[in-house]
């Protein structure tokens, strides 16, 4: 493996955690449920993963429970938002807090063990491609499913019937429930699987990028999957990409600081975050297009009139 | 089949005394009605006559108190929607329920129950459009699309369903004279495949021109079944309204040549992709007149209101003047107490607040204005609720709004009654400048003619007036002048006696979404 090849090959693990919660949060967000608490359910999938995976010796039982947990987690939110009509941006907040919390209860006497490693699968022929056979085709399940979900999602919203209820219901649910669509249960299995990908997301930083527990080691990246939503004009492609910006700009900057530039490590840290930021407004700022794109009934609960 | 009701054969849908009670009020009360297939049939009544509510029950979204509904002489319970469309009753809504961020095909294939794909309904809509002369690009989104063109959408989608009757409720209520005639087209062209309509309106000369029979409701009583072509409107409009409206007088002030309200080339970007920008708008409205702003909606009159009232400012101080001053950057409190007052287009959440007392909604649109009369304690800005409540008091008095109470909060209010008092909220104050938006949607007609007078008489007393309206027996009844918005653009004040319907209708942009086609056959 040549230098160049390890690099991109961290680049892509740091971008699939971000790909997956975002791609999964993109779904609940265009049939118009803002979930919050995507940090909370990171970090809920990495702590149940990684128990699973220890309790079972298997990585792959580990990234099932941590879908599971994932899923579980926000059907919570989802019963207080859609069932109880609780307030969406203040349950989210509580989804995040509880979910730091309780994984740090539940991964206590696992702090310090050593984990199991998600094995890379060879794809046949492909894998041997010069260049990018090693990067593209001998990766982890994980990698695979996320950039599968990219293409996967895109032609769901886009080409199906049940793609278009979910952004009809996004853009307008009033209309939506006139015409007799179900927008509570649309909306329900849209956080679910927000939920069952933010919680593959945290498998991945446990079995994968590092594979060990530690408190807290969702690290943020939940909000960063906030931001590239709505950086990307909920858009999957613009999703893909923005999260393998961050990914790169995180990799490059950690060589920076090793090589040693002289430029303050505070700056090098903050360049993923301002890059992203800077990059994905440039490619939104045709204004009609992000209108457009936008769930108008995003964040508003819905109570069905009888 | 034997007939129920001898003389009155093949019925394609038939009421038997259907009542709907919602607590106290009987919205419906033993209506009776017959709809013969292939018959255009009305269903006349004011607001609050009870058309909606007969409708929905029809189309199974409200569910009967009594009575019973028969099908082609079958009696069934409509429980929903879904259920009235597979019986083969299709409605075209009076609020569109359009989804704006969707394409005109997607939005189609929404309301199918089978799933079609995409294309395949963009096909079809295209062919069907064609052949009821409905232009529509099925590709285009909504959001860009114009009410009228919005409303094509609606009734293509309806037939695409193939229904034997098709129920539209108001539907030339956001058109103009010209898309008028082409719906009256299509209407006939269903009539000819032995379709039925009914034909839910309180335009009387429309209903006279293309009804077959009609149905009147009052009250949410039937007063009279007929056949329109054989009455005269003020028969009918006897049936619909019980005594004589009151008609309005228009003596006509003297008109000074003092400009009380000026724009000078005003130009306004569009803020939303769902806004209108306003293109070189001149108008000029001098001390006694009236001048009226017709139009179909979304054509800028929104963004006219909001930049004359100081909702939005704009960058030139000179482009808007208001008795004499530069006011193009003054906020709304400013503009105020120059003498202006406003009235904003939607009663809730805009001219008032839903979940306030009439008085606290007062105070909150002239606590600046009339700081000396509500405020005391200098800068402490304490209410003065005994003077707030006389001034409160007075405007119910004048414009005679009926509530239950001594001050309730403005949702508890009918439309026309909480219109009435904001209206007179501004005229209260004796305002010289009086710009109003909408001023009778959805009023009754007692309480409309009520408010024009009042505008009349504010004018006559020598105040400069604005009415935006859509309503263009409105705009005939109270301006001196009439200028129409179309796209932004506002045509020059013309003086309202030479002004005529067919002139109106060109000014607005004759058939949207077609002018544009239309001009350029022309230039080849």
């Amino acid at each position: 493996m040549t230098l160049a090849e390890a690099i991109l090959l961290t680049i892509t693990t740091a971008a699939t955690p971000l790909l997956l919660a975002a791609i999964g949060e993109l779904v609940v967000e265009r049939s118009g449920v803002l979930n919050l608490g995507v940090e909370g359910m990171i970090v809920m999938g990495a702590v149940v993963a990684f128990a699973a995976a220890q309790l079972t010796g298997s990585a792959y039982l580990g990234a099932l429970f941590g879908m599971a947990a994932g899923c579980l987690f926000s059907l919570l939110f989802a019963f207080l938002t859609l069932t109880l009509v609780a307030n969406q941006v203040a349950t989210g907040l509580a989804l995040t807090i509880l979910g730091l919390g309780l994984s740090g209860m539940i991964g206590e006497s696992f702090v310090g063990q050593r984990g199991v490693q998600l094995e890379e699968i060879a794809i046949p022929v492909l894998s041997s491609i010069p260049l990018i056979g090693n990067l593209l085709f001998n990766q982890d399940l994980i990698f695979y499913i996320s950039i599968f979900s990219v293409f996967g999602v895109s032609w769901f919203l886009f080409k199906t019937r049940l793609g278009l209820q979910l952004r009809a219901i996004g853009d307008s649910h009033g209309s939506a429930h006139a015409l007799g669509i179900s927008v509570i249960k649309t909306r329900y299995l849209a956080v679910m699987f927000g939920g069952a990908c933010a919680g593959l997301a945290g498998a991945q930083l446990s079995l994968v990028y590092t594979p060990q527990w530690v408190e807290n080691m969702s690290a943020g990246r939940g909000w960063i999957a906030l931001a590239l939503v709505v950086f990307a004009s909920w858009r999957p492609l613009r999703v893909l990409a923005g999260a393998y910006l961050f990914g790169a700009v995180t990799i490059g900057q950690l060589h920076a600081q090793a090589l040693g530039f002289g430029i303050p490590s505070q700056f090098l840290s903050a360049l993923p975050y301002l890059a992203t930021i800077v990059v994905l407004v440039i490619i939104s700022r045709n204004r009609r297009l992000t209108l457009m794109n936008t769930p108008a009934s995003l964040g508003q609960s819905f109570v069905p009139d009888r | 089949m034997t007939d129920q009701q001898p003389g009155h054969g093949n019925c394609l849908l038939e009421v038997r005394g259907l009542t709907k009670v919602f607590g106290e009020l009987r919205a419906n009360d033993g209506i009776d009605l017959e709809i013969k297939s292939n018959e255009i049939h009305a269903l006349l009544g004011e607001n609050g006559a009870g058309k909606s509510t007969l409708v929905k029950m029809l189309f199974g979204s409200l569910e009967p108190t009594s009575g019973q509904i028969f099908w082609k002489d079958k009696p069934v319970r409509i429980t929903s929607p879904g259920q009235a469309r597979a019986l083969g009753i299709g409605m075209v809504f009076q609020h569109f329920s359009l989804f704006e961020a969707l394409t005109v095909a997607e939005n189609i294939a929404l309301s199918m129950d089978q799933d079609v794909s995409i294309e395949g309904i963009a096909e079809q809509a295209a062919v069907l459009s064609r052949e009821y002369g409905l232009p529509l690009d099925p590709h285009a989104h909504v959001a860009d699309l114009s009410v009228g063109e919005r409303q094509r959408i609606e009734i293509v989608r309806t037939l695409l369903q193939n229904p034997e009757l098709i129920i539209l409720d108001e539907p030339t209520s956001v058109l103009t004279p010209q898309e008028a005639d082409r719906l009256f087209e299509t209407l006939a062209k269903i009539r000819a495949e032995g379709r039925s309509v009914l034909y839910i309106s309180h335009r009387l000369e429309e209903v006279q021109r293309i009804c077959d029979r009609a149905t009147v409701l009052r009250h949410g009583k039937l007063t009279g079944a007929c056949d329109p072509r054989l009455e005269t409107p003020a028969s009918l409009a006897r049936m619909m309204v019980g005594s004589e409206v009151k008609s309005v007088s228009n003596a006509g002030g003297t008109i000074t040549d003092e400009i009380l309200i000026e724009t000078r080339n005003l130009s306004a970007p569009a803020r939303t992709p769902f806004a209108v920008a306003l293109k070189d708008v001149n108008l000029k409205v001098r001390r006694g007149e009236i001048i009226g702003i017709a139009g179909v909606a979304g054509n800028g009159q929104s963004e006219l209101f909001d930049v004359l009232s100081g909702e939005e400012t704009v960058p030139d101080a000179d482009d808007v003047r208001i008795c004499g001053t530069s006011v193009g950057r003054m906020g709304i409190s400013e503009r105020r107490l120059l003498g202006a007052g406003f009235v904003p287009e939607e009663r809730h959440g805009h001219a008032a607040v839903s979940d306030m007392t009439l008085s606290q909604n007062m105070v909150l649109a002239r606590h600046h204005s009339d700081a000396d009369v509500f405020l005391t304690g200098g800068p402490l800005k304490i209410i003065r609720y005994d003077a707030v409540k006389k001034a409160s008091e007075r405007i119910v008095r004048e414009m005679d709004v009926r509530m239950s109470g001594e001050d309730p909060v403005a949702s508890s209010l009918s439309g026309g009654n909480l219109q009435k008092f904001i209206v007179g909220r501004e005229l209260d104050r004796q305002p010289s400048v009086l710009i109003v938006n909408q001023p009778t949607w959805g009023v009754d007609a007692g309480a409309a003619s009520r408010i024009r007078q009042a505008l009349i008489d504010l004018a006559e007393s020598g105040s400069a007036v604005v009415v935006i309206s859509q309503d263009l027996d409105e705009i005939f009844e109270v301006a001196t002048s009439i200028a129409v918005l179309n796209e932004g653009a506002l045509s020059e004040a013309e003086p309202a006696s030479m002004m005529t319907l067919e002139r109106i209708g060109l000014l607005m942009g004759g058939i949207h979404g077609e002018d544009t086609k239309v001009e350029a056959q022309h230039a080849h």
